[in-house]
């Protein structure tokens, strides 16, 4: 399987060819991967440097003109570092333009905390009307792309290392239904899909999985909502996502767990297997943390 | 009296209804001379059609004092005058910092200091990719260049040959760490920078009408917080 960033650069090269409203900004990473676009149309193609800021600014100022700006770079220096440049350049100003991420939470994992961003899901639920999408494999993160490039809003997609084995029949906007039970309601969001269902084997549990998590699919997880527990698995701070899922059942008693990456930081390094491993965020980690070691 | 004069004291008068921002008074009357060259002289826009393809685009970066930015749209027919009673009061659409989803021939909704800079590069980018021959235009004030963003874009517009874009800098000494003289600090990054009096409208005409083939910068000197 093709991995997330690869898939994502690739898809959007190909929507930079077919649409002449697609521009891509970058802040000089991962430029070798967009050389397609930058070998069709330089004009709409640009490498600012070193420059967050201004990458969002000037992707802000393509968008004022109409095109469909694509920003990238590592998650922390554009979700954070960028993060007033996302709400008023884009939010404000009501213009679309599409965010894509590396290094989600400790993809970074040997480089140390200054590129951990467990935080950046939810710094992009300041800004209202954002998207925020967090696939589980690179054909998720392509067909995610294909349906949001041009939707006039600002949309973040984070892409990780960490992947499921098997691209799902994803909707965009839509929680998918993959496991149905009788027991606790089990939300895994992108890559913690197939660790969180060997979690959860032996249970009777529902599993629906998240890929939108803004707009969140409040009708959907109505729907198909068993039990009177929620427990969202997620690649990100732990309760992230409780907001949007206490807002969805503000009429249901119903107990929320978030299962995450732990509110401290990191000093640890190794592969991003390894960090979820220390932080209870691989197969057993995530059955021990739901149900008891 | 010459035309200028006349339009000065109907701006001034226009900008006098716009009440409740004293703060920043001397922010506002420090660009008026400014937006009255851009918009009576240089600039290519259509009040009648403010979104017309062909404009050229003018970005207030810093928003701060708009009373004289919103005066001179209004003078121009962008929006009626009884607008301007409006302005920063509930139900006014003139806010303390203008919003370009609420203010025609707004372009960029500005406030937060350095984002007009960055904003005006991506536009300027986007007009060559268009083949538009029409320019983007962006004014700052000088403290607000204490801001590092602007600095990024400052390195950034002539190492991307915009010979479209124009920056204004509306200079009246009010930034804490000194950075008079501004031209020269400008010129070896790219930029085609000279320094003008700001309350010379033919000397601001001149300077701001040209197009030397990289960013031009126009530094706009106000004596102190003089108005």
């Amino acid at each position: 399987m093709t991995d997330m960033r690869t898939s994502a650069a690739d898809t959007v090269c190909e929507l930079f060819e077919a649409d002449p409203r697609v521009a891509v900004v970058l802040a000089e990473i991962s430029v070798e991967r967009f050389a397609p676009a930058f070998a069709h149309d330089p004009r709409r193609a640009v490498n600012v440097g070193i420059m967050e800021q201004t990458m969002v600014g000037v992707a802000a100022g393509f968008a004022m003109e109409g095109f469909h700006p694509v920003m990238h770079t590592i998650a922390p220096f554009v979700a954070e570092r960028a993060l007033e440049q996302l709400k008023l350049d884009f939010g404000n100003q009501a213009l679309g333009g599409l965010v894509i991420t590396v290094g989600g939470s400790y993809d970074y994992a040997s480089e140390g905390t200054t590129h951990h961003s467990p935080g950046d899901v939810q710094a992009l639920f300041t800004i209202p009307g954002a998207e925020v999408l967090v696939p589980g494999t690179g054909e998720e993160a392509a067909r995610l792309i294909r349906s949001t490039y041009d939707n006039g809003r600002l949309t973040y997609l984070r892409t990780q290392v960490v992947a499921n084995d098997r691209p799902r029949e994803i909707e965009p906007g839509r929680l998918a239904v993959e496991r149905r039970g009788a027991g606790p309601t089990v939300i895994a969001v992108g890559p913690m899909l197939d660790r969180t269902l060997e979690a959860v084997r032996d249970s009777d549990a529902t599993v629906l999985y998240a890929t939108t998590l803004s707009p969140f699919d409040a009708r959907g997880l109505r729907a198909a909502m068993t039990g009177n527990e929620v427990i969202v698995v997620e690649p990100m701070f732990a309760g992230t996502l409780a907001p949007q899922v206490a807002e969805a059942l503000a009429d249901r008693p119903t107990r929320i767990r978030s299962i995450g990456v732990p509110r401290e930081v990191i000093r640890k390094y190794g592969t991003p297997e390894q960090l979820d491993a220390v932080v209870g965020l691989d197969a057993p980690g995530i059955r021990a943390r739901m149900f008891g070691a | 009296m010459a035309a200028d004069t006349l339009d000065r004291e109907e701006i001034v008068r226009l900008a006098a209804l716009a009440t409740g921002d004293e703060k920043h008074e001397a922010s506002s009357y420090s660009t008026l001379d400014a937006l009255m060259v851009l918009y009576g002289r240089v600039l290519r826009v259509d009040a009648a059609d403010p979104s017309w393809e062909d404009r050229d685009r003018f970005i207030l970066s810093k928003g701060h004092g708009p009373a004289a930015y919103y005066a001179v749209l209004c003078h121009h027919g962008f929006f009626p005058e009884s607008w301007m009673a409006g302005f920063m009061r509930q139900g006014g659409r003139l806010g303390g910092h203008p919003d370009r989803l609420l203010v025609p021939g707004v372009e960029a909704s500005t406030g937060s200091l350095g984002h007009g800079l960055p904003l005006a590069v991506g536009v300027a980018l986007a007009l060559r990719a268009k083949s538009s021959d029409s320019r983007a235009v962006v004014l700052t004030g000088d403290a607000e260049l204490n801001e590092g963003s602007n600095w990024e874009a400052l390195i950034t517009a002539p190492y991307l040959e915009l010979n479209n874009l124009t920056l204004l800098v509306i200079d009246n000494v009010s930034t804490s760490p000194p950075l008079r003289p501004i031209a020269p600090r400008l010129v070896p990054f790219g930029w085609d920078a000279e320094e003008v009096d700001g309350r010379d409208h033919r000397a601001l005409e001149r300077s701001l009408s040209r197009r030397p083939g990289t960013p031009a910068a126009t530094i706009a000197r106000i004596g102190g917080t003089q108005r």
